[in-house]
């Protein structure tokens, strides 16, 4: 175990030390900062002592340097738009990020496992051919464009829910179901995948032999060792899900980690983009950190392999 | 996690189903298949609409007409009109054409790319198969979504950049899976003999690892081709796709946004056709996958 531990803290250090020169290369790569901070009508002497005080003259390895010790530090500058710092922007947004991808992750979890169980214990039952056109569905069309539809059907024709905004429950609803029906349909057919072999094996057979009630055989038994993929696979999607909140985010006006990163693109404030970059990027690499660690807990077999 | 483990198993179809193709009547063989049938059919119908989309088309797809504005569906426009008069069907046709255009651009882009740096990472092992494999990482890292958005920031907003971007986006899955499948080639006997006999390691990867990897590789091409044809719509969504006037399915959805209280065929129609294209897509590629036993692939 602790040398397994290591291996996957030093693997997760190399991926964030990459992603960092990736990150330093493509802002390099936007433009001389003398021109996009600075207003038009400064004079080529201001943009010299502009380059200057910033060090775009070192040399680029002494520029990197300087860049990552700044960002482990927290200093990621302050943003060119709202002049405020950077990262404190990209942290009022993700409270908002993370209630909508968690929500909708607990959506997925708790729509698609029951279906796909259902679908597993009877094949060819009404669950089971509901769960494929369900699942089909859901992987069939982007998030923003079920929002769209659920907008026009609930809000717009019934009246029922909000058609965006953030603040309560109602205003929930139908960007979570938008966003977690993608994973729904994945989580369905994985649990109905595997709870369908497992079902055909030796020891379920044994055990309803051994006359235990089928309820315990399918719950107890069987979904116990179906179980271990499908937990990965919901962790992995908490980042599939921040991805698709970015268009759910721009549709509902929910004022969120993505829609400040379209914003920040849109305003060419980059300093705000790196940040929001990084940030998730730290993010995904301790959640899928996490994850691993989750899994040889569980399954004793991963560490030693 | 989302790296698939691939079993060996080099040939796309079921061993089985040639022997059961002879002895089966051509009807239950499209009972069997007919979902497999119908999506291809889907594919073929979208692909010639859009290859053929200035000739079939009945309206000049960004022919501005104000006096026949947000018209509801009709035989004279089976789609409705958009804001502008435009002709929602024929729209919707151009549009296939830079959405599919764009889609197929970056899967095979994509697909080549990720296929030789997993064959010669599986081949050569060593630090180039540390580094492919950590940049693989960082593509897993991020969603792809995200990265595209930053590059995109990065580079700008038009046609050619959306594909290098979704290529950027898309390879590290072929890289992968394709490494898994060619490490378990690199150690058969006619690899073995091959390097024996005395050919050059680049020759071995080309000649004896390539072919063989290459049913893996479509079933790939045609699993991706979908997630891709959402990701396109998803830039083109946010306005960092495909730019104005250009049609392309996810530019319509956004232009139709506003108009959903009363005009909700401007955007709707569009999506369903791209709805019914990627799930044509998805089931034809779950239908080719089950042939192969890729293991672990669960999206």
């Amino acid at each position: 175990m602790p040398a397994f531990l290591l291996r996957r803290i030093g693997s997760a250090l190399v991926t964030l030390l990459l992603m960092s020169v990736l990150i330093f290369v493509m802002v390099r790569m936007v433009g001389d900062p003398a021109h996009l901070m600075m207003p038009p009508e400064a004079t080529e002497a201001d943009r010299a002592l502009f380059r200057e005080q910033l060090g775009l003259n070192d040399p680029v390895p002494v520029q990197y340097a300087r860049f990552l010790s700044t960002i482990v530090r927290g200093d990621f500058g302050n943003s060119f738009h709202f002049g405020v710092p950077a990262l404190s922007i990209v942290e009022d947004r993700l409270g908002p990020s993370l209630l909508l991808t968690l929500s909708a992750l607990a959506f997925a979890i708790f729509t698609g496992v029951p279906l796909g169980i259902a679908a597993a214990v009877k094949k060819d039952g009404f669950a089971d051919q509901f769960s494929k056109i369900f699942a089909a569905l859901g992987q069939a069309a982007p998030p923003f464009f079920f929002a769209l539809l659920f907008i026009r059907l609930f809000s717009v024709g019934l009246g029922w829910l909000p058609t965006g905004g953030y603040g309560s429950w109602q205003h929930l609803v139908l960007p979570v179901i938008a966003l977690g029906w993608y994973s729904a349909a994945g989580l369905c057919r994985l649990t109905q995948a595997n709870l369908t072999a497992v079902l055909q094996s030796e020891y379920v057979k044994m055990a309803r032999i051994k006359g235990v009630p089928e309820h315990v055989v399918v719950l107890k038994h069987a979904l116990k060792n179906a179980a271990l993929p499908v937990i990965t696979f919901a962790a992995s999607q908490f980042g599939i899900l921040i991805g698709g909140a970015v268009s759910i985010e721009a549709v509902f006006s929910w004022p969120g980690f993505g829609s400040l990163m379209v914003e920040s693109i849109n305003q060419l404030d980059f300093t705000v983009v790196q940040a929001a970059v990084i940030v998730s990027t730290l993010l995904f690499i301790v959640i899928n950190f996490t994850v691993d660690l989750l899994y040889a807990l569980i399954d004793p077999r991963i560490s030693h392999v | 996690m989302s790296d698939a483990i691939v079993q060996h198993a080099p040939s796309l179809p079921q061993p089985s189903a040639s022997a059961l193709r002879s002895s089966r009547p051509a009807w239950s063989r499209w009972r069997r298949h007919w979902q497999f049938h119908l999506s291809v059919a889907v594919l073929a119908i979208v692909i010639f609409a859009a290859s053929f989309a200035p000739w079939l088309s009945a309206y000049d797809p960004n022919g501005i007409d104000l006096g026949s504005a947000l018209q509801a569906p009709s035989l004279q426009h089976w789609f409705g009109t958009d804001q502008l008069g435009r002709d929602v069907l024929s729209r919707t046709m151009s549009g296939a054409r830079l959405s599919l255009f764009i889609a197929f651009c970056a899967v095979f882009l994509a697909g080549c790319g990720g296929t030789l740096i997993g064959i010669l990472s599986a081949y050569f092992g060593g630090w180039i198969d540390s580094i492919t494999m950590r940049l693989a990482d960082i593509q897993y890292a991020l969603p792809p979504v995200i990265l595209a958005m930053v590059v995109i920031g990065v580079i700008g907003p038009n046609t050619a950049n959306v594909i290098i971007v979704v290529t950027i986006a898309n390879w590290a899955r072929f890289a992968r899976v394709i490494r898994a499948e060619a490490l378990s080639i690199k150690h058969r006997d006619y690899v073995l003999l091959a390097r024996l006999a005395g050919a050059s390691p680049l020759r071995v990867a080309l000649r004896h690892i390539l072919p063989n990897v290459r049913n893996t590789f479509l079933v790939l091409l045609t699993l991706d081709i979908g997630l891709i044809i959402i990701l396109e719509a998803a830039l083109s969504f946010l306005g960092l796709g495909v730019q104005p006037p250009d049609p392309s399915w996810g530019t319509m959805i956004s232009d139709g946004r506003g108009q959903l209280e009363h005009a909700w065929w401007t955007s709707v129609m569009p999506g369903i056709v791209m709805m019914l294209t990627v799930l044509a897509a998805n089931l034809a590629g779950d239908h080719l996958r089950e042939g192969t036993r890729l293991i672990g692939e669960a999206d």
